[in-house]
């Protein structure tokens, strides 16, 4: 077959050549949704190929992996404080991967997490304080959601809305933002919100505190609501709207959306505008659940903590909470067995999950295929 | 399958010897096969190309002029046949590029294959590095025998310019060079002229007739006629994945002519191209000649592609836009539904909409089958019911989907267009090319208060019985009221369907015939000389 040419095009025209490496990559990652089956098995052989890999190094290190799991197990399973722990964690992690998983459903890779929870993080702890001692929890606590989800949106939006207006690559930008936020929050809390030589701000109003959980004293608290809710409603949209229609379509044939008539920028910059709303809102977890106060590197590690989970969670919003609850285990579970191996080797498990789930892909692909 | 009876050593690939025969010996004879996927591209289609000649491979767009000449460059695979070189048989399982290099063939690919961050120099030697020392490459003398190599026969390059910084007349020169610096005795060209000015054009022809003379067989891939007038020695017709013509310049042509295809048959040659079956009648019952206008373009430009295009549609007529692919459709079908920037005017149901979204023209009443189903048409990885819905609130409803009527519009459709399988949950992806096509049929043809439709190539790769009935439901949307406007590169289908056809060329409108003018014996002939540029309007 002839391909189409343009006789009329001018000498120095060039054809556009393959996609560069930065928009293969998160294609290499997604898969179309067309079966539940598929991504469960891959998320399995992911998390079974990890604990293979986590085992090896156990052995590395001169332990038995059989007991260390058995350990990590039994010590997490039957101690709240731990299993608090591991709520605490898993309400960031469900954010910030719903943040990466909807973006990536929509074509686009937000690895912006760690700019839109440090961005939900400083406007909570602002509104918080600013708000007069004596604020009803009623009017507090919206407040301060909002406040952290509108300001997790402002760097979402601005990623999305680069790519679209500019054709900046929202990896590139996602990148940039990350440092630039990370160190204008370092500024700002050095400027107005640091007190006396500590690294911790004042603390914000009783109202916009949120309730503990009180597992063991853990910092489990209830903004776990808060993200299981916004898992819900990111599902409702995905499966029941036009909504989700768009972005679904805009992500795997762009071409096809924008023939229809949908408009593909403007699909972009609102996914990533919910993505980074969905990311600040993590900030209700440390700051209003936990430590009622800005501190610096808080909520560091979530946003990209995020890629494991939406990675893991096959970008499926039920997937992002099972995902989020199993790196949240994993993470207390290090702590219990941080006795027995160095406590950066459980840590490690969860790129190594990215890497593993990442390589499954092709392989559950290629059973489809055989079978 | 070949003809030829010869000795069939099963040595395999590179078996062709560095035999000086002389000219008009045959260098190649082939006998190709190709499938992609469910589209059989090649059937039994044969070429043979004699040492001393150039040889034009001509036909029209989708003919396989492009497969069948990356198979004999090794670049694709060929399902089955048989293939020659200087008398060998190749062995076609295990033919690739490398192999077809060492047997001297070279290949200049359509849109170029030059590394862009390597020098020409570079490009030239890469896969057979010259050099001094385990693992050190000596550029220099291969970049001083491309300098002169190009000097001698007219096409001067720059060994150490980088590929992507040439423009693309000088990045084509240069891969010439370079596959005649590796000793190509086989030089094919795909479509060459495309990418050039006219001067740049003539020096290229001149430059193969020399090439010629000097030994040099040369495949010229085109649909351009004057230029198989200008430089071919023997022509080779492809239609629909066949050879349906051979012609030769008669043989008392000297070796050196300077341009033998002036004694080919020029208009025989075009006839060859575009069939030469008679139009059935159309089913349509022409427009009433007050008719308002539904689709109006007045002086419609897209860059250099497109230019100062006047075209109105009537309610109820099926208008045609006939041409070689690449002549400014593609850009004409973007300008209407909106999705490339145009200059000029568009008028929608009378309505101005050049500046409108694409959203915005179907609210005015557009419908757009776009030419390339798998590339803008459908979300392949979606199902049917969603395809059928995707962009169209009336059906999924505002914001929240109404699941009952996505299902039963997939059932309606589904029925109306025979789509199968008749699951709405289907996913598109692994339909036949003539039911994905029915899908994006279905899904602009159903769309409501239609006023225009926009119908860019829209059988291409559908089997028979998809055809008859996207005709059937094109010709009922004109009888609906509907203007239509099909783009197509099939002369049959369009002879088949409108009403009126006007002919592109370079961007330009540059003829028109309607009513008996398309009903008589010659209109064939004629649109297919106008869509060659074999004859001015």
């Amino acid at each position: 077959m002839t391909t189409p040419h343009a006789p009329g095009r001018p000498p120095d025209a060039r054809e556009p050549g393959p996609d560069p490496v930065w928009v293969r990559l998160p294609q290499a990652f997604r898969i179309p949704f067309s079966g539940a089956r598929r991504e469960i098995q891959t998320a399995v052989i992911g998390l079974l190929v990890s604990i293979a890999i986590g085992s090896v190094m156990m052995l590395i290190v001169g332990k038995a992996p059989g007991q260390v799991w058995w350990v990590m197990l039994s010590e997490t399973a039957g101690d709240p404080s731990l299993m608090g722990q591991a709520l605490y964690r898993a309400t960031g992690i469900m954010l910030t991967g719903l943040a990466v998983a909807l973006p990536l459903e929509a074509g686009l890779f937000n690895i912006g997490g760690e700019a839109q929870v440090t961005a939900g993080v400083v406007a909570c702890a602002l509104v918080g304080t600013a708000l007069p001692a004596g604020t009803p929890a009623a009017i507090a606590i919206p407040l301060c959601l909002l406040a952290a989800a509108a300001s997790g949106g402002l760097i979402g939006g601005a990623i999305g809305g680069l790519r679209v207006a500019r054709g900046a690559h929202e990896v590139i930008t996602s990148i940039m933002l990350n440092s630039i936020v990370a160190s204008f929050a370092l500024y700002l809390g050095n400027r107005v919100m640091f007190r006396n030589g500590t690294t911790t701000g004042a603390s914000i109003v009783s109202g916009a505190e949120l309730p503990q959980l009180g597992l063991g004293g853990s910092s489990a608290n209830a903004s776990i609501f808060v993200a299981v809710l916004a898992v819900a409603v990111v599902w409702w949209l995905r499966a029941q709207t036009t909504w989700g229609l768009a972005w679904r379509a805009v992500g795997q044939s762009p071409e096809a959306a924008r023939t229809a008539g949908i408009s593909v920028g403007k699909v972009r910059i609102a996914v990533m505008t919910a993505a980074g709303a969905l990311a600040g809102l993590a900030a209700a977890n440390f700051v209003m659940g936990n430590k009622h106060a800005f501190e610096e590197g808080l909520g560091r590690g979530t946003g990209f903590a995020g890629i494991s989970v939406a990675l893991l969670g096959r970008m499926h919003p039920v997937g992002v909470v099972l995902a989020a609850l199993v790196l949240g285990f994993l993470s207390s579970g290090g702590v219990a067995v941080s006795t027995y191996v160095p406590k950066e080797l459980v840590e490690v498990l969860q790129p190594v999950v990215v890497l593993a789930v990442a390589a499954a892909v092709p392989l559950v692909r290629r059973m489809e295929a055989a079978a | 399958m070949t003809q030829e009876s010869g000795p069939s050593s099963a040595a395999g690939a590179a078996s062709a010897r560095a035999t000086t025969g002389g000219a008009g010996e045959a260098l190649i004879r082939a006998e190709l096969d190709k499938r992609y996927g469910a589209n059989q591209v090649l059937t039994g289609a044969r070429l043979t190309v004699r040492r001393g000649t150039v040889h034009a491979l001509v036909g029209e767009n989708g003919a396989g002029k492009s497969t069948l000449v990356k198979i004999l460059a090794g670049v694709v695979h060929g399902d089955g046949g048989a293939l020659e070189i200087a008398g060998g048989a190749v062995e076609l399982a295990t033919w690739e590029r490398r192999a077809a290099r060492a047997a001297g063939i070279g290949i200049v690919q359509q849109h170029g294959a030059s590394a862009g961050a390597l020098s020409v120099v570079e490009n030239a030697v890469l896969g057979i590095e010259p050099l001094r020392g385990p693992g050190i490459v000596e550029l220099g003398p291969a970049a001083s025998a491309l300098r002169a190599l190009g000097e001698r026969i007219g096409l001067p390059v720059e060994p150490w310019v980088k590929a992507e910084r040439l423009p693309l007349g000088a990045a084509q020169r240069a891969e010439i060079v370079a596959a005649l610096h590796q000793g190509a005795k086989l030089l094919i060209l795909d479509e060459p002229t495309a990418v050039l000015t006219p001067v740049e054009v003539d020096g290229l022809l001149a430059t193969l007739r020399r090439l010629a003379a000097e030994g040099t067989a040369i495949v010229l891939v085109t649909h351009k006629l004057d230029e198989v007038r200008a430089v071919a020695d023997e022509v080779t017709v492809l239609r629909a994945g066949k050879t349906v013509a051979v012609f030769a310049a008669s043989r008392d042509a000297a070796p050196g002519d300077a341009a033998p295809g002036s004694r080919l048959d020029v208009a025989a040659i075009a006839r060859a191209m575009v069939g030469t079956d008679l139009p059935a009648a159309p089913a349509a019952v022409a427009p009433a000649a007050d008719a308002r206008t539904v689709l109006e373009l007045s002086g419609v430009s897209v860059g250099s592609e497109l230019r100062a295009i006047d075209l109105a549609v009537r309610a109820g007529e099926i208008v045609g836009v006939a041409g070689v692919d690449g002549n400014g459709q593609r850009e004409l079908a973007l300008a209407i539904a909106g999705l490339v920037k145009s200059t000029g005017e568009i008028r929608i149901g009378g309505q101005l909409a050049t500046r409108a979204s694409p959203a915005a023209r179907f609210a005015l009443g557009l419908a757009h089958i776009p030419e390339d189903r798998q590339h803008g048409g459908l979300w392949l990885d979606a199902t049917i019911a969603d395809n059928l819905a995707l962009g169209r609130a009336d059906v999924t409803g505002r914001f929240r989907i109404d699941r009952a009527r996505v299902l039963a519009h997939a059932a309606t459709q589904i029925a109306e267009l025979d789509i199968r399988p008749a699951a709405p949950t289907a996913v598109v992806r692994s339909l036949s090319g003539g039911n994905q096509q029915k899908v994006v049929i279905g899904r602009e043809l159903s769309r409501r208060g239609l006023s225009c439709v926009l119908a860019a190539q829209p059988t291409r790769g559908v089997d028979l019985g998809a055809v008859v009935r996207i005709h059937d439901r094109l010709r009922g949307a004109a009888a609906a009221g509907a203007g239509v406007l099909v783009i197509s590169a099939d002369l049959d289908e369009l002879l088949a369907l409108c009403h009126r056809l006007v002919v592109v060329l370079r961007g330009r409108i540059v003829g028109e015939r309607a009513g008996e003018a398309l009903r008589d014996a010659g209109a064939r002939n004629a649109l297919g000389a106008l869509m060659t540029g074999a004859e001015a309007a």
